[in-house]
């Protein structure tokens, strides 16, 4: 692009007043912006003594869930769309037929590394029946690797534990949509 | 005989012992208030060592000293080794030597004490580790252009581009201003006629009138340009976090980073002292502590260490929001600064002190007539600096340049 483009949109610099030149309300503006933070709320969240106000639980990423159908059953139909789009290969699923007769699918073992995870919540995203779900559970911990590496009960458990905070974005799939 | 050596060494461990608790304490109000500027609160959770006890995180700098020592110190194989270990040590010392002729007080009586040390005569013991020094500002002056050898070492001990682009900021920066600084002292030396610092406090009690009063101009020019010797934000360029990641100490770790980051608010703490020692009166405060040759009683003498203190700690915290108020200059802004403006400042500053005191020896010139001369002097020189703007520069957009032309502007 050359200085005398068109499209350039040339600003002018404000001209300094007599007081601009003495710094006067420079100094000023300064040290009342300074004055005004110094007493003025504090933002910092002193964690371990009060909890954090998350303001929406349901677009939170925290860990995920596994989300049930009505029956009780894990709604996952392993159709591996999530460990796909997962950038960070974080999702280990064994899909086996189904013993039921709605779908061809479900997994035998679902398993996410909640170490390697990113917390993008892509494969909330990628899921065609909603059964992966990040919740609002924040403060994950634990003492190994291993315990951090989340197997289907454990997935499983985290929905029940979180299901009545936070309701599943959708029906469930047996369940005729409203549209 | 002994006396004098017991008293003087218990002055100096008394000085180093609290210059560096309080260089640390500093460290903690500075990072206290960094946050609270930024809507955080700080650090506020290390407290007692072994108990629960938080005490608003008064026990941070303690964690920050443990951490520092048990840190991996490491020395990258480039550097020049010799220089590289004296740099640090050479900032420390001569940022602690300065201490020597400073007074941290005025007095206090003599009797008990020097009973106790064998000592018949009770003449009031100076709170100066070195009392009676008659050149101390020159020696102040002379120290503290030693310290800046300690980052110009530093920066090129290290052997690496930042760190050597720090150390020559920094030598431009101390040519630049030393001159405004010494044009600002020598007001208060012209007008005081010593360079003893207990001298210039006393004339300041005894009349009354704070340097600050009578020579605003000298005092705003000697504080900018402390600021600048401090290397504090606005003029912290030889450290520029942004620009040069952290400057002269970039390659420094573990305990030599701490004597560097010590040396740093030791010139802070140096600097609020001699603006209040040259320009705030020292321990002087009106009604409270009486004129400089008063006799010496433990209340005066505890009520002036008190207003010393408060003086420094109030002139420090004016150095730390100063921090978050402005921007950092650019380099050619803050040379045209040091060059084009608080130079000829310091100059008219100094004529108008010579003609006055001159006036007041020959004429009887009333203080108050010479204050209002000092006033009018500096408002006057602020507004011939502003009229004359040399550092507005011209920044509007060069429209007329040809395609390409851009380049060989840069
Ligand atoms: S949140 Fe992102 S990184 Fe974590 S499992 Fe889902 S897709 Fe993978
Ligand atoms: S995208 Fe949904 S249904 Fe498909 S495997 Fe992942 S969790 Fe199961």
């Amino acid at each position: 692009m050359q200085p005398n483009d068109p499209a350039i949109r040339w600003a002018e610099e404000p001209k300094l007043g007599l007081a601009g030149k003495m710094y006067l309300p420079l100094f000023f503006q300064g040290l009342t912006t300074t004055a005004r933070h110094l007493v003025s709320p504090k933002v910092t969240v002193s964690y371990p003594d009060q909890e954090p106000q998350i303001d929406n639980p349901l677009i939170y990423r925290g860990v995920h869930r596994l989300n049930k159908d009505e029956q009780g059953r894990v709604k996952c139909v392993a159709c591996f769309l999530c460990a796909t789009a997962c950038p960070a290969h974080c999702i280990d699923i064994v899909g086996v037929e189904s013993p039921w007769p709605d779908r061809e699918k479900y997994p035998e073992s679902f398993t996410i590394d909640e170490l390697r995870c990113i917390y993008c919540g892509m494969c909330e995203e990628a899921c065609p029946v909603d059964a992966i779900e990040l919740t609002s559970l924040y403060n994950l911990t634990g003492r190994s690797r291993e315990e951090m590496v989340f197997d289907k009960e454990k997935l499983l458990s985290v929905y029940d534990e979180t299901k009545d905070k936070e309701p599943m974005r959708s029906l469930p799939i047996a369940a005729p949509r409203p549209e | 005989m002994y006396a004098e050596l017991i008293l003087a060494l218990v002055k100096i461990a008394l000085l180093v012992g609290g210059l560096m608790t309080a260089a640390a304490y500093f460290v903690l109000l500075e990072r206290w208030i960094a946050a609270w500027v930024q809507d955080r609160r700080g650090p506020n959770r290390v407290g007692m060592p072994l108990t629960k006890i938080k005490l608003f995180g008064l026990g941070q700098p303690l964690a920050d000293g443990l951490k520092f020592i048990f840190k991996e110190e490491y020395t990258p194989a480039h550097v020049n080794r010799g220089l590289f270990v004296l740099a640090p040590i050479m900032i420390l010392a001569s940022a602690l030597a300065i201490f020597a002729v400073i007074p941290f007080g005025s007095a206090i009586p003599g009797q008990p004490i020097r009973g106790w040390l064998g000592d018949d005569s009770d003449r009031p013991i100076e709170l100066i580790a070195a009392p009676g020094v008659n050149v101390a500002l020159l020696y102040v002056f002379a120290l503290s252009s030693i310290a800046v050898y300690g980052v110009i070492l530093g920066g090129w001990a290290s052997n690496n581009k930042y760190s050597f682009l720090g150390m020559l900021r920094s030598s431009a920066q101390l040519i630049a201003y030393e001159i405004p600084l010494g044009l600002g002292i020598l007001g208060v030396v012209a007008a005081s006629g010593s360079l003893e610092l207990d001298r210039i406090i006393n004339v300041q009690a005894d009349t009354g009138v704070w340097f600050a009063l009578a020579q605003p101009l000298g005092f705003v020019v000697f504080m900018i340009a402390a600021f600048a010797e401090a290397a504090r934000l606005p003029f912290d360029l030889p450290e520029a976090e942004q620009e040069l990641i952290g400057g002269y100490h970039t390659e420094y770790s573990g305990m030599k980073l701490l004597l560097f980051l010590v040396a740093e608010f030791l010139h802070m703490i140096t600097a609020s002292f001699l603006i209040v020692i040259l320009f705030l009166g020292g321990w002087h405060f009106w009604g409270i502590t009486g004129a400089g040759e008063a006799e010496v009683t433990w209340l005066s003498a505890i009520l002036r260490i008190v207003v010393l203190m408060a003086k420094i700690f109030l002139v420090i915290l004016f150095f730390m929001l100063v921090r978050w108020s402005w921007p950092r200059f650019r380099f050619d802004q803050l040379m045209n600064l040091a060059w084009k403006v608080m130079l000829p400042l310091g100059m008219v500053n100094l004529t108008a002190v010579a003609i006055t005191v001159e006036l007041e020896h020959t004429m009887g010139l009333s203080r108050w007539l010479s204050v209002a001369i000092g006033w009018t002097v500096c408002i006057a020189g602020w507004l011939a600096v502003a009229w004359a703007a040399p550092l507005a520069g011209d920044n509007r957009p060069r429209r007329e340049l040809r395609p390409y032309g851009i380049d060989s502007q840069v």
